[in-house]
């Protein structure tokens, strides 16, 4: 996993609530059996009319946003589907930081999981950025992991919450996978234990 | 690190369940939980097992762990010539693969026992009260309904549990819905769901595990039970709850992977200690009448715009906040107008199906009302069971024929139109009543219009050519 540790980017502005993983990447881009090149789909329907053209008032396909690396979103971002293939979209375009007043649960943990962080932040602090960001392309976010916080271009800054262990793996790029298999004794200890107690599992 | 759980008088069910599952926990609360039944599909799988097989691992516990192909599969009679598209087809088929290579419990296109994954679990007795049970998909919340603490996970955490057969959690919050007294005529767990979340909101679980619970929960079917925790989080919840009961027993007790003789005897003996204790602490509840239900439907693109079918359209400026626009939005997309009466939409399609209503009861009910009518002209109907046995079932019961005979398609077992990931899809701006989950801008088609509701009331819909209250059309003579 890319370790994410200080991002200074362009942020852009996505104020509509309920942003579902279907809006993300719609369905017809599951099929794949990778994990790269969903970025061109991120926001299909969204952002590409039916022939494939760019729809020029959507937020990414404008001049200022075209190379952004923040969304400031509306609550609620990733609501619905367990899709991985949301945050995969979202790195492939180069998307490494989300912040909302909220996010869905599957959503927020799938972004640990890639390399991108999501912020939370309560509504004033999300209206400031928003509006940072609504600046456009010279208006550059900094977003610090380590310290925990979101600076706009102007110098304010917001300190976030994060979840000790998920920061540890995120600033280090680590993968869950191999720090599991190392408690495998604790695991197998625990199999013994159930075949005990629940043998109908 | 300690295996031990804390010493609290009063546990949640989920509390409990979450205890009887925690591996090891960490000094900041960080849990490896384990997971009793993984169920897989082929679209949130291919690159988890990509993922075993470049780094050199096992699936730890292939017995305990269940592959169906559902999402992308055909629905029509001619499936065993094979699937056209082909990214489909190699997800299917990398599904077949890794099965076999692994090793995993597997139920291909062709079995008989092939459905939606979240039919298909319960329904072999896969599921079963106080498990852990995850699957790469969201709506693995249903398998709640067996007291079951089951919620989707991304396909990095299929990943991890393919190799270690655990989850890296933190627990969830408690929140408890409690649906009092009894439901009127014509209105279903589907009502009772809609009407939850058109209360919470799609962010009102976020963070919290439900459980549901109340006469009304007590008094459902265990397919009313699956479809109310199925749509847990649409409400925003991982995971939603029904502790286990006679009825549980009832529907688990002789299914091909339940325990059987002693072993049914010890396990009923523990499933009998799971429920919320007296005095346990929630941090979140929300209380319905089941007197004040509706029969719902939804007006907007979110599982929240959810009316009872007496009520009008709303205006954008009925909202408050970031709502405002949404609402504005869903209501160009869905092109409706303030102030029209929901019994006033016209639809072009219907459907029935998917891990929300494709069970055998959801089919009674819509050919209950379809007997002996038929679709309103220009209106098409497609009838998807949520698996083979569902299907079988059906017809040895007549039901196939009903939908027949009233212009429905009948079809194979899948995912079908609930997300059209195989041909059944919505046309752009064509009109959907829909038994399913979601309605998401494009989720059953591109530009498709999709109005969510119960099974009777979508058949009722597709006789009416327009929504309709079933409890006036269940009145006329038949």
């Amino acid at each position: 996993m890319d370790k994410f540790t200080t991002l200074t980017g362009i942020a852009a502005p996505m104020p509509l609530v309920n942003i579902d993983t279907d809006m993300i990447i719609p369905k017809q881009f599951l099929k794949t059996i990778k994990r790269s090149g969903l970025g061109v789909n991120l926001f299909d329907e969204m952002r590409y009319d039916r022939d494939g053209a760019e729809i020029p008032d959507f937020v990414l396909n404008q001049p200022a946003y075209r190379d952004a690396q923040i969304l400031v979103a509306g609550d609620n971002f990733g609501c619905g589907s367990s899709r991985e293939h949301a945050p995969w979209a979202l790195m492939d375009f180069g998307i490494r930081c989300v912040i909302s007043t909220g996010f869905a649960d599957i959503f927020f943990n799938n972004c640990f999981k890639n390399g991108i962080l999501p912020v939370v932040l309560p509504p004033e602090a999300v209206e400031v950025l928003m509006a940072d960001a609504r600046k456009g392309a010279n208006a550059r976010m900094t977003v610090d992991l380590e310290s925990q916080t979101v600076t706009t271009s102007d110098g304010v800054s917001f300190p976030f919450d994060v979840d000790p262990f998920r920061k540890h793996c995120l600033l280090n790029g680590l993968d869950d996978i191999g720090l599991t298999m190392e408690r495998s004794p604790s695991i197998e200890r625990f199999e013994t234990r159930m075949a005990q107690a629940r043998p109908w599992v | 690190m300690t295996t031990e759980s804390k010493p609290v008088s009063a546990r949640t069910l989920y509390d409990k369940i979450w205890d009887a599952h925690v591996v090891d926990r960490q000094p900041d609360g960080t849990c490896l939980l384990y997971i009793d039944r993984h169920l897989v599909h082929e679209v949130t799988s291919p690159q988890a097992f990509e993922g075993l097989r470049m780094t050199g691992r096992q699936v730890r516990a292939p017995e305990r762990t269940i592959a169906v192909p559902d999402h992308n599969v055909p629905t029509t009679w001619d499936r065993e010539q094979g699937i056209e598209n082909e990214e489909s087809r190699i997800q299917v088929e990398a599904l077949d693969r890794n099965a076999r290579e692994f090793g995993v419990v597997y139920y291909p296109v062709n079995d008989i026992r092939q459905g939606i994954v979240h039919i298909v679990g319960p329904e072999q007795g896969w599921t079963l009260p106080g498990m852990t049970v995850v699957c790469g998909d969201s709506h693995t919340a249903t398998h709640g309904a067996f007291g079951a603490l089951a919620h989707g996970i991304g396909t990095s955490e299929v990943e991890h549990v393919l190799a270690t057969q655990t989850l890296i959690q933190k627990k969830s919050r408690n929140m408890k819905v409690e649906v009092t007294g009894r439901l009127a005529p014509g209105v279903t767990a589907k009502d009772v769901v809609l009407a939850i979340i058109g209360k919470t909101g799609t962010a009102g679980g976020t963070g919290h595990v439900i459980e549901y619970c109340g006469e009304v929960i007590r008094n459902l079917s265990m397919e009313g039970r699956m479809t109310i925790c199925n749509m847990a989080i649409e409400g925003g919840a991982r995971a939603g709850l029904i502790a286990p009961d006679q009825t549980t027993f009832d529907y688990v007790k002789g299914r091909p992977h339940a325990p059987k003789g002693a072993q049914w005897e010890a396990a009923v003996a523990w499933w009998k200690t799971l429920f919320s204790d007296e005095g346990a602490p929630w941090d979140k509840i929300v209380t319905l009448r089941g007197e004040d239900i509706a029969p719902t439907v939804t007006w907007g693109t979110s599982p929240e715009d959810a009316l009872p079918i007496t009520a009008t359209v709303p205006a954008p400026e009925d909202f408050t906040g970031g709502k405002v626009e949404a609402a504005r939005r869903s209501l160009e997309y869905m092109g409706l107008t303030a102030g029209t009466p929901l019994t006033g939409i016209a639809i072009d399609a219907v459907f029935i199906g998917s891990c929300t209503n494709g069970r055998i009861e959801d089919l009674r009910a819509a050919a209950q009302i379809l007997r002996g009518r038929r679709l309103a002209p220009g209106v098409r109907g497609m009838v998807v069971p949520g698996s083979g046995l569902v299907r079988a079932q059906a017809e040895e019961e007549g039901l196939d024929a009903i939908f027949k005979d009233a212009g429905f398609e009948w079809r194979l077992a899948g995912c079908s139109m609930c997300l059209g990931m195989n041909p059944d899809q919505l046309a752009p701006g064509e009109r959907c009543a829909a038994t399913s989950n979601r309605n998401f801008e494009g989720r059953q088609g591109y530009k498709g219009r999709t109005h969510l509701m119960s099974p009777a009331m979508a058949a009722a819909a597709g006789v009416a050519g327009h929504l309709v209250d079933v409890r006036e059309l269940a009145t006329e003579p038949v």
